[in-house]
């Protein structure tokens, strides 16, 4: 039903010659041509909406500094060791109640209720237990990304299928030949699903960590820009920030698709 | 006897996972008891559960909790007043929903909670700020599960309409938006969670409002055993309402 509309809908746009890309363009036209008006209108104070101009400019100015690259590679350090820590810890918990019924029944529950609490709401004991410094932001991070990669790798070791394991176990695999040729290769698209969704969560917690309490890192910037009202540096860090989360997402969906046959 | 075997299959798991729990609270209490672990850095799980009466009485718990309900609430009305109506538009204009509904998407996995700063120009430090927030992080879910559930109504359904000439507006508001109402509860219950994560990450984060605030507030009053209590409160409210509204959701599947 619902690709039925979609496809009548493209064929009657077809017909009168507009094509989704075409929509998309003049949508963003609109959007692009509403925020210059607003912006040059005198409705909205214009350092809170600035011309796109002013904006391009500021953007062009952050990618341009040495201080943007700095503060960039502290944020991906300290989510790419948040990922690291709370996507291993959570693997092996997901592996752990994905493979025994019992111990899924008895603890999943609680991983999977404590799944949408907003973990931001931890950072004060992650203060007290790792400092101010990187650590408890890596904390929050690793925090944030261990429930989904947990539930996902719990899924992903229950989704195995059983003729996998009975053809492994025919050829006498060692549990070593057993995890590397069975085990992890039929869990892989759903092991990387849960790392694409951590990695989306270790970025938001490890950012609002750092726009909390922090004096490096990208959310350490945008408080910067908040504090001195440097609205367009605020607009340019946000569009960087953005680029990069979905910079991140795409790259760890490329690894997520389904096995390739040799 | 298969039904007592059946019953003990059943709660076994989760007997053990709670013993579980209670096993990992014991230990820490006799670690801090013991000097193995900092007081200063984790008080006595005892002293938590303690300091409950005294978050209930001196710290206004219960009106902290409702001023966190009452903004989600706002943030509720204003994500169905918007989030519908537009999901029920894209739904009508094909082509439209086509051209945007992988910006959507895109806008529901993209860390739109890290505008705040943004909106905290723009509204000051105001309830205002923490439902706008709300409102963009549910907006995403329940535009895409109403255009889920509009497009998911059965054939016959539609055939029943169209055979008595219904207008499309009729058809809209008699056929398809009922029989769309658990995929759009769904899309509700999604909104509400990513609403109530940001509201309560938003107030603790610019140190107004309810749950959240009161979180900072004791953090920065050094009240380890407050702030902790005030932790597990909002997890267990998480919980619950996750739960609620999972089961909720279960029944009104069971219904339609």
């Amino acid at each position: 039903m619902a690709s039925t509309d979609v496809v009548k809908g493209m064929a009657r746009a077809r017909r009168s010659g507009i094509s989704v890309m075409q929509v998309r363009i003049v949508l963003l036209v609109v959007l692009l041509a509403g925020w210059e008006i607003m912006a040059r209108s005198g409705l909205l104070y214009r350092d809170v909406v600035p011309p796109l101009e002013t904006i391009g400019w500021a953007l062009i100015k952050l990618l341009s500094s040495q201080a943007f690259y700095w503060n960039l590679a502290v944020t991906v350090a300290e989510v790419l060791a948040a990922l690291a820590i709370g996507g291993s810890i959570g693997f092996m918990t997901g592996v752990l109640l994905g493979g025994s019924r019992f111990f899924g029944r008895a603890l999943e529950p609680y991983i999977y209720y404590l799944g949408p609490t907003p973990k931001i709401i931890f950072f004060p004991i992650m203060i007290m237990w790792f400092g101010v410094g990187p650590g408890s932001k890596i904390a929050m991070g690793a925090v944030s990304c261990f429930f989904p990669i947990a539930l996902s790798a719990a899924a992903g070791m229950r989704q195995i299928e059983a003729v996998l394991i009975r053809v492994g176990r025919s050829f006498r695999a060692s549990q070593w030949q057993m995890a590397m040729k069975i085990y992890l290769p039929a869990m892989r698209p759903a092991v990387m699903n849960g790392i694409r969704l951590g990695l989306g969560i270790a970025i938001i917690g490890t950012l609002l960590a750092e726009t909390k309490l922090s004096n490096r890192g990208i959310g350490y910037l945008i408080m910067q820009a908040y504090s001195v009202f440097d609205m367009p540096r605020m607009y340019a860090l946000l569009i960087t920030l953005f680029a990069f989360a979905i910079g991140a997402n795409a790259i760890v969906g490329r690894f997520g698709g389904p096995a390739k046959r040799q | 006897m298969r039904a007592m075997a059946a019953s003990s299959a059943r709660f076994l798991p989760a007997a053990f996972g709670l013993f579980c729990l209670l096993c990992g609270v014991a230990i820490v209490e006799g670690m801090l008891r013991a000097g193995l672990l900092n007081r200063f850095i984790v008080p006595l799980p005892t002293e938590v559960i303690d300091s409950f009466g005294r978050l209930f009485g001196d710290e206004q718990l219960l009106a902290r909790f409702l001023t966190t309900v009452q903004e989600t609430f706002y943030a509720m009305a204003i994500l169905a007043v918007i989030g519908i109506p537009v999901g029920t538009l894209l739904y009508q204009v094909p082509v439209l929903r086509k051209a945007t509904e992988t910006w959507i998407s895109a806008l529901a996995s993209a860390p739109i909670v890290l505008m705040y700063p943004l909106f905290l120009v723009i509204f000051g430090r105001s309830p205002a700020t923490i439902i706008v927030m709300g409102v963009i992080a549910g907006l995403p879910p329940l535009i895409l599960k109403t255009i889920e559930g509009l497009s998911g109504t059965r054939q016959s359904l539609i055939n029943v309409g169209r055979s008595f000439r219904l207008t499309r507006v009729q058809m809209l508001t008699k056929i398809m938006l009922p029989a769309a109402l658990p995929t759009i509860f769904v899309g509700l219950r999604l909104a509400l969670i990513f609403a109530l994560i940001n509201i309560v990450g938003v107030e603790f984060l610019i140190n107004f409002g309810g749950l959240g605030q009161l979180i900072n507030d004791l953090a920065e009053r050094y009240d380890m055993p407050g702030m902790y209590a005030t932790i597990v409160f909002v997890i267990l409210v998480s919980v619950l309402f996750f739960f609620v509204t999972e089961r909720l959701e279960r029944w009104l599947r069971r219904m339609s």
